[in-house]
């Protein structure tokens, strides 16, 4: 059952980044990405990381929502046109490129890890809220605090760059 | 028994009980309204309305299905059924009850469907991607009412959605469990001998400004009276569901019922103490309940006649409810129907609340709105996670 499901899941997730990659218009683009954090979270579910699932979920889906507002309030955006010819460089070049660096990627994922350990499901369990808990406030403390202040910043930066002049 | 042939027939029960009930709600809703206002409602189809649901759904179903020219059509077809399923699944999550024996046999189950040790978060989630619904509602109908709809709603509810999850995390701080079950198991200890350990009773009453916090942003994220700006009628026709006919409005009213039952039983796990009742020994209260008011039907139906015209119903339903009360006091089926009574007599409060809310408060404006939630809700929910979170710390 479980490799059945995470055949399909992971194809989902590919055509869904594919189609969001691809895609004219700019909602279904961040349908498709929706598409690729659920399925995502349906993979974490069948590693057995339940709390990382449902954050994925909660979390990615929510600010996802965000830029969904952004994009039908602020860009006002419809479908992009079509070009009006395509580029034969870029067919001729580019597909043996992209498949050349899939290989090289492939090789080297194949290289960093050793042949002898393979992932089962269900094995995992450091995904419960309690094991994520731990590791978040105990082993990785300062690179969590260093991270949020980071995303503060970021926050800060955003709201000054977006506030109208008040003068 | 199969494990899978009880999960079939677990959900196969809760789904349409769960499906009637909604029907049903709006009955209530109807009634109550009535009632508040002073009128009568619903009294034509069926004894005081009773077959009203049926009809509707008749209607709903029967009447032609339109999709206007201009929408999107992809969009437009999805996004009721994102909405409506979504709001339908996060039911799988809830515990109606505690572990039971099924009478007459030794098969030994949960009330309630499953129990995920991310139990609560599985709501949330699904109400995050619920907001898809009514965004792409309002945007795919290509229609300014409609897309202006979507835009409130969905401001409305990711911005509401952040004091509910930090009111949430009180009474998770205090029981120590994101599961639903052993939530509502840690609230089962009896205190000062006679009140049973409700989240909002402990803690110098801080959850329960967390629980009051958790039903305003409850009644903001199901886009309910007084913040349902989003399909405010002078303003914007219907809002996101303007262009939406037969089935497909059906589906968008559907699952705000269901997201409204969802997260009134929601609040009842982790602030009213789920199943269990206020205090010890309160076993004969369930039946005496539904005795009594069999009786008072039954008198009024044959002695002191309220509806002259109608000699069938009051006795009728009289007899029902007096054979409910006497199905509560069978020994053999008090561990199901006795904690199965709290909680959907808490739920059912719940929704009259809500309904009572509806019938008494006006509408916010949009401002004041989204000045409420970042100004007011937030801050408070905050100060409450600070407060139980110290609580918490030197107690426990």
């Amino acid at each position: 059952m479980d490799p059945i499901l995470f055949a399909i899941f992971a194809g989902i997730a590919v055509v869904c980044g594919i189609v969001m990659v691809t895609q004219r218009h700019p909602i279904a683009s961040a349908l498709s990405l929706i598409g690729v954090m659920g399925s995502l979270a349906v993979l974490y579910l069948l590693l057995g990381a339940e709390f990382i699932a449902a954050a994925q979920v909660i979390v990615y889906a929510g600010a996802i929502m965000v830029l969904f507002l952004f994009v039908i309030m602020l860009l006002n955006a419809g479908a992009e046109p079509k070009p009006l010819r395509s580029s034969y460089l870029a067919g001729f070049l580019g597909v043996p490129m992209v498949l050349a660096l899939m290989g090289l990627l492939g090789y080297l994922v194949k290289r960093s890890f050793p042949l002898d350990v393979t992932v089962r499901f269900g094995d995992f369990t450091g995904g419960s809220a309690k094991a994520v808990g731990d590791a978040l406030f105990r082993k990785y403390l300062l690179p969590f605090e260093v991270t949020s202040v980071l995303v503060l910043i970021a926050i800060l930066g955003a709201v000054v760059l977006a506030r109208k002049e008040m003068d | 028994m199969d494990f899978l042939l009880l999960s079939l027939i677990k959900t196969g029960l809760v789904a349409f009980v769960f499906l009637t009930a909604l029907a049903y709600l709006q009955w209530i809703e109807r009634k109550v309204i009535a009632h508040v206002q002073v009128r009568v409602g619903p009294n034509r189809v069926g004894p005081h309305g009773l077959l009203q649901p049926l009809t509707d759904t008749i209607k709903l179903l029967t009447k032609e299905d339109l999709i206007p020219a201009h929408v999107n059509k992809f969009f437009y077809l999805l996004a009721p059924v994102i909405g409506v399923a979504m709001a339908l699944i996060s039911i799988s999550v809830i515990p109606f009850g505690p572990k039971i024996t099924v009478p007459f046999t030794s098969i030994e189950t949960y009330l309630g469907l499953t129990d995920l040790n991310i139990g609560v978060l599985v709501p949330l989630a699904c109400s995050g991607i619920g907001v898809y619904a009514v965004a792409l509602a309002g945007w795919s109908s290509n229609n300014k009412y409609a897309l202006l709809g979507g835009l409130r709603a969905s401001a409305q509810m990711v911005s509401y959605e952040l004091p509910l999850a930090v009111a949430i995390a009180a009474p998770l701080l205090m029981h120590n469990s994101l599961s639903m079950r052993e939530i509502v198991e840690s609230q089962n200890v009896v205190k000062w001998g006679f009140l049973y350990n409700w989240s909002i009773f402990s803690y110098f009453g801080i959850p329960f400004v967390a629980f009051i916090i958790f039903l305003i942003c409850a009644f903001a994220e199901t886009n309910r009276i007084p913040f349902d700006l989003p399909e405010a009628e002078n303003e914007l026709v219907a809002g996101f569901h303007t262009e939406y006919s037969s089935m497909k409005f059906a589906a968008f009213f559907m699952a705000e019922y269901a997201n409204m039952t969802t997260i009134c039983c929601l609040a009842v796990i982790l602030f009213l103490g789920g199943w269990l009742p206020p205090t010890p020994g309160l076993d004969w209260v369930p039946g005496a309940v539904f005795f009594a008011s069999g009786v008072l039907m039954l008198y009024h139906g044959t002695v002191n006649l309220a509806r002259a015209r109608d000699r069938i119903s009051l006795p009728l339903f009289g007899v029902i409810f007096c054979g409910i009360g006497v199905l509560h006091w069978i020994p053999v089926l008090m561990p199901i129907t006795t904690p199965l009574f709290w909680f959907l007599s808490k739920t059912l409060f719940l929704l009259f609340l809500y309904i009572w809310v509806r019938a008494t408060l006006p509408r916010f404006r949009y401002d004041q709105l989204m000045h409420f939630a970042w100004g007011w809700m937030f801050p408070v929910s905050i100060g409450t996670l600070f407060a139980t979170g110290l609580l918490v710390a030197v107690w426990k």
